[in-house]
């Protein structure tokens, strides 16, 4: 159902590392589940609508109407890195 | 001074009222019974009693909530490492709304990480064990709430429901859990799993102080843009009959892997209902079996994309290394858990280039069908019903190895959850000395009809939960 | 083969910054330049459990650019997750429009519009160098107040052929916006970025190429540099028999290097799916008549007014049209009912004066009034200033303000005209010049500009250069 490729591929669209064994049993785990899942096929759903909000909430819009932001110390306090009031991470580019 | 602990959250609430109680009294009782927790039910526990006696129609009756609600200063966590010590600096709109109406927090309660969990043994913290059995499970995800509540630990709680989070665990700890109809209570300040299915909802010790909880809950939330409301007040439940009321038993979700003695308990129950006046009928819901099916595509989908926000950088678990993916993937993988890193590949899978139309479109459509065949069904019943969960509570550790007879727990509710409806669950009796659940659900925004079906049912059900509360 | 020529193909994806007071989907304050992560809060950090709320005056600006766009209005439209991992990201997904965009369709120009979108804007990552604390790697922080500020994302159809002309229509473009007063259209500040596609064909053909796409451009001149190097790369990969590659590039303009962003490997999956912690949005006749209310004249059709009422040529009509700030000074000014109000053509002629003397873009910024301005092109039509004159006025209104009349008054500035007070100088002139008179007298009348030089000098240029050769002709008899 879902091999050890895809596994890589999806862990790595999710930026998730996983060991060979953490492959090994995801790959077994998803198969499985999926396997379930595929009852899904067998319905014939042409013409159905998707439903992507389950109840009709008219527009819930904001104003235009400023609240007070949070002070930066408060911010940054949960911040595992942080330099010059910012929040520190490798840089992109580099590796 | 009558036994604190003793009362209901509602009839504490009137004693406190009437002078009979001191809030102050009230608060340190259960906070000194929180903090010798020994079901591993809390992961906080209030230092002390709240300076000003709260005041308010909640009348300082102190509250546990699940651990994803936010609340400012407080730990809250989800249950997850990755949120190791995570202190918000805001406060969940539906905490901060009770405690409005006087109701303190007390504990935040042990769940399952980021509510995937039907045990509560995928906790950071650890399992929680059912106060009825200490080697079962309590249920997932709210399992610290249903625990906490049954346990009388906690007068009342707050917990989440997705695919049946709520449902579940109040079943298996023999308490009341209300789902609310999608949009009933903000999400403003829940840490997300699926935001198109969370809602939050009480875990009482009655039908009462389900409906006096929930009053307080619910209501527009200018700050969630999918909360509406209700589009009445919440009544306290009076009914004592149910003359006239149709019952339907769905013929789709009945049957297939549901534990004899469950399935007795439950059919005492409808019989119980037939004698308060009620008809019980078979309903059609064609789609429901397809439910999980579906939930288990739209739910990770979601989930996959609410989690991606964990990435080390502003707040929560950073492993570090000197290149950007790595930091990503190493405190992803240190961070969550297995059950939730299987559901993030699993939507992530669901949602990918090529995959989207036959998992996540397909289960998209199947939602519309189930919402239709509820509509449906409730032309010809007022509510269906159905047991809340399809066995009683489970050893720990007896499914944890296969994920899948765990999904199988959500059988029963999670299509109430696709459907977006109003469910509830209360006890109905007792198999092998366990409590089992019955499940009354009822059309989009009839919580008060639902809470006063299940008020009557519950009167005459007589079900005596003071067993687990020691 | 060398012999072919090649046409391109160009289409542009323009985000453009909306002025609304706060964010995209919280109540932070936009601002500019402040110190990092102060305009922040639980919704644009992306906190656990926060949930964005639209800002309705972001869709209000968007309906506002459809209609100057002529775009097709979406009665009901919604958000998506577009899912990807980067530090300037929050979330981990940008709320964006996708399937279900707010306008479709539509043209500016002779260029159509393929979309408009709602999207937030990413975070700024500022970049440390090298970190001791990482062990000597590379390092960055994250700045996330400009996170979540609400962008238009406007995507043409492949309808530009040039560089010139794009960096022509996204004038146009620019100016629209700015008129219609939904954002700063500033590109040094980044309120205004533009991603072209690229692609080349054999002139006259009709498929397209395989397109390139030149990233994130932060200038007018950039950009019509950066197509124009991309177009050459691409015409020197075809004449030498080589493919060109689908990708993303960079255009550096110090060194004109093009460079790839992504190897193909990298090719993002987005996983775009139904945003749902935002409703659709369902545009409501209120909100459509409002937004049509709020619709001031756009710059095509005030060139054409300019044209038709004013009668200024089509080139002056546009350069006032298309620069707002100039086109208001200049409505600003001739809406001055003076005794004697400009002629507009004169007018505009004057605010080009002005323009050339000013360091910033707008007029209205300088010293010099509206009102100065048209009374000074009046002036001068009246003949009570001369030319030159008229041009020191000006230097002294750019340098303190103040009126044009009090000036030329104050400075003796006045024209002088035929009679008594400009006779004297002529004459003096003549008699400073005979070989000039001997030439006029003999009917050669180009020597003529040395007595009206003379003249000009002697009053300071006050003298009207016409009246200096009457008088001339008149004391010689010509
Ligand atoms: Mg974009
Ligand atoms: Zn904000």
């Amino acid at each position: 159902m879902i091999d050890r490729e895809q596994v890589l591929h999806v862990a790595r669209l999710a930026r998730l590392s996983l060991s060979d064994d953490e492959v090994q049993q995801m790959a077994g785990e998803l198969s499985k589940v999926l396997g379930h899942i595929e009852k899904i096929a067998e319905l014939d759903l042409d013409g159905v609508p998707p439903t992507s909000h389950v109840v009709e909430v008219p527009n819930a819009l904001r104003p235009d109407e400023p609240r007070p932001s949070l002070p930066r110390d408060v911010v940054l306090a949960a911040a595992p890195a942080v330099a010059d009031g910012g929040f520190l991470v490798p840089s992109p580019q580099a590796g | 001074m009558t036994d604190a602990v003793a009362l209901t959250a509602a009839q504490a609430a009137a004693a406190v009222e009437a002078g009979d109680l001191d809030p102050r009294e009230l608060f340190e009782a259960y906070r000194a019974r929180a903090a010798a927790d020994d079901l591993n039910a809390f992961v906080w526990v209030a230092g002390e009693a709240p300076g000003e006696p709260a005041s308010g129609p909640l009348a300082g009756v102190p509250l546990g909530v699940k651990d994803l609600f936010c609340t400012e200063g407080v730990p809250s966590q989800a249950g997850s490492k990755i949120l190791e010590g995570y202190r918000p600096p805001y406060t969940a709109s539906v905490v901060a709304r009770l405690a409005e109406a006087g109701a303190p927090l007390l504990a935040k309660t042990n769940q399952d990480e980021f509510a995937m969990g039907s045990s509560n043994e995928n906790s950071a913290f650890g399992p929680v064990l059912n106060p009825w059995d200490r080697s079962r499970v309590p249920g997932g995800s709210s399992g610290g709430s249903a625990a906490a509540v049954a346990a009388g630990l906690v007068p009342w709680a707050l917990g989440t429901d997705t695919g049946g989070s709520i449902r579940q665990p109040a079943a298996l700890c023999g308490i009341v859990g209300l789902k609310p109809t999608y949009g009933a209570v903000s999400r403003f300040g829940m840490i997300a799993f699926a935001s198109s299915l969370d809602q939050a909802g009480p875990l009482t010790r009655d039908v009462t102080d389900a409906a006096l909880l929930f009053r307080h809950m619910t209501g527009r939330d200018p700050r969630d843009s999918t909360s509406i409301g209700l589009p009445e007040e919440v009544r306290l439940p009076s009914a004592r009959r149910l003359d006239g009321i149709r019952l339907g038993v769905p013929d789709d979700l009945t049957g297939e892997g549901v534990e004899p003695g469950v399935m007795a308990a439950f059919e005492a129950a409808l019989d119980r209902a037939r004698e308060l006046g009620a008809t019980v009928e078979r309903v059609a819901l064609p789609h429901a079996d397809y439910g999980l099916s579906a939930y288990y595509v739209l739910a990770p989908a979601e989930a996959s994309s609410n989690l991606a926000r964990f990435d080390g950088v502003r707040y929560g678990l950073r492993v570090e290394a000197d290149d950007l993916l790595t930091m990503y993937t190493r405190t992803r993988h240190d961070g969550f858990g297995a059950e939730v890193k299987r559901r993030i590949m699993l939507g992530t899978y669901a949602l990918s280039s090529g995959y989207y139309d036959a998992y996540y479109g397909r289960a998209q459509r199947v939602r519309t069908k189930i919402a239709e065949d509820f509509k449906a069904a409730f032309d010809a019943v007022d509510f269906v019903v159905t047991p809340t969960s399809p066995g009683v509570a489970f050893e720990l550790g007896a499914k944890t190895g296969d994920p899948l007879s765990m999904y199988l727990n959500d059988y029963f509710t999670v299509p109430m959850s696709l459907a977006g409806i109003p469910a509830i669950s209360i006890p109905c009796g007792l198999s092998e000395g366990l409590p089992v659940g019955l499940q009354l659900a009822g059309p989009a925004f009839s919580e008060n009809r639902v809470l006063d079906a299940a008020f009557a049912l519950e009167q005459a059900l007589g079900f005596d939960g003071s067993g687990a509360r020691q | 083969m060398s012999d072919v020529a090649y046409e391109a193909v160009i289409g542009l994806e323009i985000h453009v910054q909306l002025s609304t007071r706060t964010k995209m989907f919280c109540g932070c304050e936009l601002g500019f330049g402040e110190p990092p992560n102060t305009r922040t809060c639980e919704v644009c950090l992306g906190l656990p459990g926060a949930l964005p709320v639209a800002n309705a005056e972001a869709i209000h600006f968007g309906l506002m650019i459809g209609l100057a766009l002529d775009c097709d209005l979406a009665p009901r439209s919604i958000f998506h997750r577009k899912n990807y991992f980067y530090p300037d990201l929050p979330k981990g997904y940008q709320i964006s429009q996708y399937d279900e965009p707010l306008c479709r369709g539509g043209k500016l120009g002779d260029v159509r519009i393929h979309r408009v979108h709602l999207e937030e804007d990413a975070a700024k990552l500022i970049h440390l160098g090298t970190s001791g604390r990482l062990h000597g790697s590379e390092a960055s922080i994250v700045d996330f107040n400009r996170g979540g500020t609400p962008l238009a994302e406007i995507v043409t159809e492949p309808d530009l052929r040039s560089a010139e002309d794009a960096g022509e229509w996204l004038r146009l473009l620019r100016t629209t916006l700015r008129r219609l007063g939904v954002s700063d259209v500033n590109m040094e500040e980044g309120s205004l970025r533009c991603d072209a596609n690229i692609s080349i064909r054999p002139a006259g053909t009709h498929e397209l190429g395989t397109k390139t796409e030149l990233k994130n451009m932060n200038s007018f001149r950039f950009i019509e540099r950066g197509i124009r190097a991309e177009i050459a790369r691409q015409e020197a990969l075809l004449r030498a028999g080589e493919p060109v590659v689908q990708e993303t590039l960079h255009f550096d303009p110090r060194t004109e290097a093009i460079t790839s962003l992504r190897s193909k490997e990298e090719a993002h999956d987005y996983r775009y799916f139904p945003e749902p912690d935002l409703t659709p949005v369902g545009i409501t006749d209120a909100m459509l008549e409002r937004a049509r209310a709020a619709m001031p004249e756009l710059p095509a059709a005030r060139a054409e007014r300019f044209e038709r009422e004013l009668g200024l040529p089509a080139d002056g009509a546009r350069l006032l049209a298309w620069r707002t700030e100039l086109g208001d000074y200049f409505e600003a000014a001739l809406a001055d009912d003076g005794d004697d109000a400009p002629e507009p053509q004169a007018l505009a002629n004057w605010l080009n004066e002005l323009v050339a003397r000013i360091e910033t873009d707008d007029p209205a910024e300088s010293q010099v009034q509206p009102r100065a301005l048209a009374s000074l092109a009046a002036m001068v039509a009246g003949k009570r200033v001369t030319q030159n004159a008229a041009k020191q006025v000006l230097d002294r209104l750019v340098a303190e303000g103040g009126d044009p009349a009090a000036i030329v008054e104050a400075e003796g500035l006045g024209a002088i005209g035929a009679g008594d007070e400009l006779e004297p100088v002529v004459q003096q002139a003549l008699d400073a010049n005979p070989d000039v008179v001997a030439k006029l007298s003999a009917g050669d009348m180009k020597p003529i500009g040395v007595i009206v030089g003379h003249v000009m000098r002697e009053t300071r240029g006050r003298a009207d250069g016409g009246a200096v050769t009457r008088i001339v002709r008149q004391k010689l008899g010509l």
